[in-house]
């Protein structure tokens, strides 16, 4: 029998010709990822030196990337000398992939790993970070972790007893429709699955709409596999991939891509018409809880966001511009725009979009997580509702578990902020 | 034995077990005092020590959900709580073994606040009620964390085994 690709990325990373879900494996790793989290990490990574006699010293410092995004510029001094003691690791350990707070090669470490060629098909990448499975759109096994984990991979280069997930298959067939975005597609598949329908399984995405999708997309819906509660999405290598890592990520040497070999052993296939889908929405406290945008349009909100690693990339910036071209956020309404990376933010500078946004009354603020996970800028009033292109939105969420948080794409987004209420874009847009 | 403490719904996210704007806070000894903010009267009761070791949130499925903070795992840890769930959510379910933090997964579960529960490796006894629930077994593919006591003990092995 053959192997999905989740199983030929861990036979390869462990030595083996061939695993099979189940399985127990140590993968070698190829990229573990951090963010502010790394501090918490380091603790734990002296942690498991001490006594040992031996010298704390990273496996490989060139495949430890570590990017702050969640509390940026830093939000207390608290976060400032956490940021300042990662600062000093990354310095003493030689770590070379380290993007600080800045306005050119800074951003949301979902969007610097691939926008830098950091990720390639077939990897083996973790991160201390749920949203780690984005970069299986670009073909890798790309899956979270927690902080001591983390401090076990710097120290061992391995991730250590590995379950070989069972794979989930799912075919999208089909076009889309106007203003019907890759996040509608997520979220009526997390809509299906449930917050816990793939818990321990990998996504394997198929299909011609996966195939004429760009790579932004393909990060869209890899991003928010883990509301569905799986291991990790993951999209089949083609040649957008090869395109994205040449033409966007800068990658000069020749691009290795894998298949599923075709009689791969699937847990469940799932097919899907995107020329089907209509507009979609999480309504609050969970994001399987997803309606047609029709079922709650007319819902007064006050914040609009327009942001983070699932929906802060140029298409959607541009989406949101098309959109609101000419016409005026609704009086009463916020909109906040948060490009997901420094680059982005220049491209949508130049290309008009930030202008167009602020005309119509968005503010446009610095590239970074922002009010995604409630930390930063962008806290709700008690009571208040917000529309956003995020991913999560648990109680408290954005910051205050007395208000709500509805998730949407940026074409549902932007159509609602003209209005002041949740409007599905193909007729208020 | 333990008293069932709290009561809990399925999908309970990282955010209601540790809130993001406490992330900032990261030692293990410090993030107990966080645990379940949003939730002020029982934050409150765990601050004020009232609840002894052993003490047990009983939860429905998908417990831990979300974010792969391991904040919510140490802040659960730190008090010596125990979790008893229908079913957790993968990341939680790591961080919480490599912790050490005691979870038991209990798919019928049945019990309220203040019943007594006996947990055993293969069922829990809920005494209050007379009734017994089987237990699944952790992954098997972690036991050997789990007999190391946590992830900093078993790696800090491996090293010492590999640099031998
Ligand atoms: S944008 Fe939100 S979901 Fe993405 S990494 Fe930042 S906090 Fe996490």
């Amino acid at each position: 029998m053959g192997m999905t690709m989740v199983e030929k990325i861990l036979a390869r990373a462990s030595g083996q010709a061939a695993v099979r879900a189940g399985e127990v494996v140590e993968p070698g790793v190829d990229l573990a990822m951090s963010h502010e989290n790394a501090a918490l990490v380091i603790n734990q990574f002296h942690e498991i030196y001490q006594g040992t006699g031996l010298e704390a010293q990273v496996w490989d410092p060139s495949k430890i990337a570590i990017i702050f995004d969640h509390r940026v510029p830093a939000e207390s001094a608290k976060t400032a000398t956490n940021q300042k003691k990662v600062r000093e690791f990354v310095a003493a350990q030689g770590i070379a992939r380290f993007h600080d707070i800045r306005g050119d090669e800074g951003g949301i470490c979902h969007q610097i790993l691939p926008e830098n060629g950091y990720v390639r098909p077939g990897m083996v990448v973790v991160g201390t970070d749920s949203h780690t499975t984005s970069h299986g759109a670009l073909g890798a096994f790309a899956f979270g972790v927690g902080a001591t984990e983390m401090a076990s991979i710097w120290t061992l280069g391995r991730a250590l007893n590995i379950e070989v997930p069972g794979t989930v298959k799912v075919i999208v067939e089909g076009v889309f429709p106007e203003y019907v975005l890759p996040k509608d597609l997520i979220l009526a598949l997390i809509g299906q699955l449930t917050a816990e329908g793939a818990n321990f399984k990998v996504i394997e995405f198929h299909g011609a709409a996966i195939r004429s999708m760009p790579t932004s997309g393909r990060l869209t819906i890899c991003n928010m596999a883990v509301e569905a509660g799986a291991t990790s999405g993951i999209v089949v290598p083609d040649d957008e991939t090869r395109h994205y890592l040449r033409e966007v990520a800068g990658v000069a040497e020749a691009v290795p891509l894998l298949a599923p070999d075709l009689d791969a052993p699937y847990e469940r296939t799932i097919a899907i018409d995107a020329g089907a889908l209509v507009p979609q929405i999480a309504c609050p406290h969970t994001v399987d809880n997803v309606k047609p945008v029709t079922a709650v349009a007319g819902t007064p909100v006050q914040q609009i966001v327009i942001g983070s690693c699932t929906n802060g990339r140029l298409d959607d910036i541009a989406v949101a511009a098309g959109i609101l071209a000419g016409k005026q956020v609704a009086r009463g309404v916020r909109m906040l725009v948060f490009p997901a990376s420094g680059r982005i933010f220049q491209e949508a500078m130049k290309a008009g979009y930030l202008t167009t946004l602020m005309e119509a009354g968005a503010v446009v603020a610095n590239s970074g997580c922002g009010p995604c996970l409630g930390v930063h800028q962008g806290a709700l009033g008690d009571g208040e509702v917000a529309l956003s292109t995020t991913n999560r939105n648990f109680k408290g969420r954005m910051g205050n578990p007395n208000s709500e948080v509805y998730l949407c794409s940026p074409a549902v987004a932007a159509a609602s902020a003209v209005a002041g209420v949740i409007t599905d874009p193909r007729k208020g847009g | 034995m333990g008293k069932v403490v709290l009561k809990l719904g399925d999908d309970i996210s990282t955010d209601i077990i540790y809130p993001g704007r406490f992330m900032a806070t990261v030692l293990p000894t410090e993030t107990p005092q966080y645990t379940f903010a949003d939730l002020p009267e029982f934050n409150a009761r765990l601050k004020a020590g009232e609840f002894p070791p052993g003490s047990v949130i009983v939860a429905g499925d998908n417990f831990g959900c979300g974010s792969s903070r391991e904040q919510a795992a140490s802040g659960l840890k730190g008090p010596d709580l125990v979790i008893v769930a229908r079913h957790f959510a993968r990341i939680f379910l790591q961080n919480a073994i490599n912790l050490g933090l005691q979870v038991v997964i209990c798919p019928e579960i049945e019990a309220n606040e203040e019943d007594e529960l006996e947990i055993h490796a293969d069922r829990v006894v809920n005494l209050t009620r007379e009734e017994s629930f089987a237990v699944v077994p952790l992954p098997a593919a972690r036991q050997a964390i789990l007999v190391a006591g946590g992830l900093v003990a078993y790696t800090r092995q491996r090293l010492l085994d590999e640099r031998k």
